[in-house]
């Protein structure tokens, strides 16, 4: 019959769920997406710049944890990525696409810089602070109420929403630097360089080290707050199915708003860290992309906090290590992007492996089949 | 005999540890209806997934009309002239009959709907559906629907037809309705096969019969020689009785008082129209209407989770004898006042349970509240949740797998399971047997009879007549958001409630 020889061949591949994969398993596939990501990278880097690879993945390393300096800037970065990650997850879980931890953070730095601005020396350090921190936590969350009670009450989409919360707060940063800096550069410079008020002090002679503990016991409380609390518990509820929790009695409104007010709180701290500990200075890029690199590690992490700590030190990792050999080798920072991509793309891939299964026809099969 | 048309050869299919199908046989030929029997979970949809090309066997053959078929995709299901009705209808709400019908094929002529809709009145009209092609799909009932499903294989030019459980969404009526248009295929020379596991169906309906049990092929039979208790054996693999013992209610006082309920719906039309009714400590009341005639809203508004217009929910304290008034409260605060009100919902995992999380989680969601503490107790829950393991014999992995992983029977025990645990006073059930297997179905008439013994009030909506006039003390048949009678179960019989429950659609309400 015709239509039958037109499909006469097995298919090469096809394609099965796994049930469940044992532990062991899954991380030799992750083990091995990453030698193939770096391999697939030194092929790349021999093609376009003749470099030795393993000179370039060595140097990459060293511009990440080369030297207790570099080690400390990399810790720094990744607290507040991790910082940002962990503001976002518990909406996350809830599966409310809080797309806004930028903006959230922008407002939340707005209202630390502004609160600097303003006292300058007037006040004590100590009580600048807690302005500093109570200012920052308290934009961050009307940042983030705004759209969680929109959501709640008239069901708009709180994706686009909270997109759009971004490009207010950015032009808000916009409009009070042009305020604060009447010379028309649009820069603001460093806030209190002299009397330092309202900076973070040095802990054991490390700059960064308060911004760095605070975030590590912020995830661990997440982690503990998500896993074992009754609100987790009911985050999770809501996450995944509302009609569940309207049935048993949870107040879904509630929820929501509650949720949204601890993510956006966690944002105007994360805010409040950058412009206190790290930067003393707000630009419109003070969180610098990480409102969005946050969501990509909390994904990968599948939403555990505890395992942020792993995500994050790897896109940090990365991110260091490729600016590194840009500056190095004198390669275009592209090349380093290339390469932090193939990465990523490897390690976001191979979950599709621990997931499903391929099989290959097998050709003694077809052979068997014919006879 | 002529070449079957369809031929299954030592079909396997295996997801992770599960055998799925484990060397299954089945042939078909035009000309016939087939009916594929088994209980849930034995394999039935997957292999006809396989047909359909929605999976791929991992051993086995098929043979079309006695060549080797290889069918990668639905698609190619289609060019062999396979088509496939699932459960759960995939059709774009917004566009008519006609325009869902078309969607997907590619046709090298102009898209001329005019000519669509005459080629869809032909078919309508061979096979006597009652369509209107330019209806839109999200005015339909769903046995509307399921005709556009039909007419979208026929359409697309299918010889073998196959129908995954066609008859458990449609009413009495509907059912008999899409027989004969079964029978008016078979005869045109269509090939047939119906996936299901009601055995009066079966004999109604088929030629033949094969029977799947665990994934294995168990043996194909003729309709005409075989019996219910044949079949059931083949399926279930031991003998078993299918009676429901009624006992008489045990002294029955009024628990719950319903007086001139009204709900109304998004729309403003009203879905509870002045419903008033006693549910009684110690029967069951069984609740009879065409589905979609309220009984859902009525629960809901019984249970806090819909807006009581008008009317009131009046709930009779046994231990301290207070009346309370339920309306207007939120279900938090129906179990504050100490009402022990269960309510297994007929949406499990849309409603009642949590897809994603495991049967821990799930049991603790009634009781994860309770204690001054910030964090959850997990031990009762777990405790509970192997306790209702291994007395309903629920199959899974573990207590922590999570429960859209089960099974739909094991997924009912489950939520059934949680409900029955908090010994209610008040225990509401809908349609807790939808898409059960049999025993799995009497495991939970035994439950509910269990709870009534208890003293509870059952309230029980049901779809299956047999089983409501076996099952219940009092009958109520509800349509179009009224009461149309309450009937003695003992006295009743099925032509009287199938008569007031269309009662509604064709004279206005009862006296």
């Amino acid at each position: 019959m015709n239509r039958t020889e037109k499909h006469q061949r097995e298919p090469l591949i096809h394609i099965t769920r796994r049930a469940d994969i044992p532990l062991a398993k899954a991380w030799l596939i992750r083990l091995a997406a990453i030698v193939s990501a770096l391999i697939v990278c030194s092929l790349l880097i021999v093609a376009i710049t003749n470099y030795n690879p393993i000179e370039v993945f060595v140097k990459m390393a060293e511009g990440s944890l080369g030297s207790p300096r570099k080690l400390m800037f990399l810790l720094q970065e990744l607290s507040m990525l991790l910082c940002i990650s962990v503001a976002v997850t518990p909406a996350f879980k809830m599966k409310f696409w809080n797309l806004g931890a930028e903006g959230q953070v922008l407002v939340g730095g707005l209202a630390s810089a502004a609160c600097m601005f303003y006292a300058k020396d007037s006040i004590p350090n100590a009580l600048l602070i807690f302005l500093m921190l109570a200012a920052g936590i308290a934009s961050g969350m009307i940042w983030a109420l705004i759209p969680a009670v929109f959501k709640s009450v008239w069901g708009t989409n709180e994706s686009l929403f909270t997109l759009m919360m971004n490009y207010v707060a950015m032009q808000l940063v916009a409009f009070f630097i042009m305020v604060w800096v009447p010379n028309g550069s649009n820069v603001m410079g460093i806030i209190n360089m002299n009397s330092q008020n309202g900076w973070l002090p040095d802990l054991f002679g490390q700059k960064y080290l308060i911004n760095i503990i605070i975030v590590f016991i912020l995830t661990v409380v997440m982690f503990i707050y998500l896993k074992y609390s009754k609100q987790g518990y009911e985050i999770s509820v809501v996450g995944g199915s509302q009609n569940t929790a309207r049935y048993i009695g949870i107040d879904v409104k509630k929820v929501i708003i509650r949720t949204m007010l601890i993510s956006g709180a966690i944002c105007g701290l994360a805010g409040f860290l950058l412009v206190s500990g790290t930067n003393h200075t707000i630009s419109k890029e003070l969180a610098g992309g990480m409102g969005f690199t946050a969501i990509m590690v909390s994904w990968l992490a599948k939403f555990n906090p505890l395992l942020m700590i792993v995500t994050s030190f790897l896109i940090v990792f990365l991110q260091r290590g490729a600016g590194e050999i840009a500056t190095a080798f004198r390669l275009n920072t592209s090349v380093a992007d290339i390469i932090t991509g193939i990465i990523i793309f490897f390690i976001i891939g191979c979950e599709f492996f621990i997931n499903y299964k391929i099989n290959f026809r097998t050709s003694k099969e077809r052979r068997e089949a014919k006879q | 005999m002529a070449t079957a048309s369809i031929e299954l050869k030592d079909i396997s299919k295996r997801f992770g540890r599960i055998l799925a199908n484990d060397k299954v046989c089945l042939t078909a030929y035009s000309g016939e209806i087939l009916a594929l029997l088994g209980e849930n979970g034995s394999g039935k949809t997957t292999l006809m997934n396989m047909i359909s090309g929605i999976y791929y066997p991992d051993e086995g053959q098929i043979l079309i009309n006695g060549e080797e078929a290889v069918i990668r995709s639905p698609k190619e299901a289609f060019d062999y002239g396979i088509g496939m009705i699932h459960q759960h209808f995939k059709l774009v709400d917004i566009f008519s009959a006609a325009e869902n019908i078309v969607l997907g094929l590619n046709e090298h002529r102009r898209y001329n709907l005019k000519e669509i809709k005459a080629r869809v009145s032909e078919i309508i009209e061979k096979y006597g559906f009652e369509l209107d092609p330019s209806k839109k799909i999200y005015d339909m009932s769903v046995s509307e629907k399921q005709t556009v499903e039909i007419i979208k294989v026929l359409y697309r030019g299918a010889d073998i037809l196959i129908l995954d459980e066609p008859t458990a969404v449609l009413t009495l009526q509907e059912i008999q309705k899409l027989f004969e248009i079964l029978r008016r295929m078979r005869d045109d020379g269509k090939t047939i096969i119906i996936i299901t596991h009601k055995l009066q169906e079966v004999l109604e309906l088929s030629d033949r019969v094969t029977v799947l049990r665990k994934g294995r092929y168990i043996g194909t039979v003729d309709t005409a020689s075989t019996s219910e208790s044949e079949l059931t054996e083949m399926m279930v693999g031991k003998k078993i009785s299918l009676n429901i013992t009624r006992t008489e209610p045990n002294n029955p006082t009024d628990r719950l008082t319903v007086s001139g309920l009204e709900c109304i719906d998004r729309d403003g039309r009203k879905v509870i129209d002045g419903v008033s009714f006693t549910a009684r400590s110690g029967e069951i009341l069984g609740i009879a209407g065409i589905a979609g005639s309220g009984q859902r809203e009525l629960l809901e508004a019984i249970a806090g989770l819909q807006h009581i217009q008008n009317g009131s929910v009046v709930y009779h304290d046994p231990k301290t004898g207070i009346d309370e008034e339920l309306r207007g409260k939120s279900p938090i605060q129906i179990r504050e006042l100490g009402v022990r009100l269960s309510f297994v919902p007929e949406d499990r995992l849309g409603m009642g349970l949590v897809g994603n999380m495991d049967i821990i989680d799930n049991m603790m969601l009634r009781s994860y509240k309770r204690g001054r503490s910030m964090f959850v107790e997990r031990k009762g829950p777990k405790d509970l949740a192997n306790t209702i393991i291994e007395q309903l014999e629920v199959v899974t992995p573990s207590a922590e797998t999570p429960v859209r992983k089960l099974s739909g029977g094991n997924v009912q025990k489950v939520l059934v399971g949680r409900e029955i645990s908090a010994s209610p006073t008040v225990l509401m059930a809908a349609y807790p047997v939808r898409g059960l297997d049999i025993n799995s179905s009497y495991a939970i008439y035994n439950l509910l009879n269990d709870q009534k013994k208890n003293g509870a009030s059952v309230i029980f909506v049901g779809e299956d007549l047999d089983v409501l006039v076996e099952l219940c003390d009092r009958i109520m048949v509800i349509g179009s958001g009224r009461i149309m009678g309450i009937l003695d179960g003992r006295t009743a019989s099925k032509n009287e409630i199938g008569f007031l429950m269309t009662k509604s659609q064709h004279g206005g309400p009862a006296e």
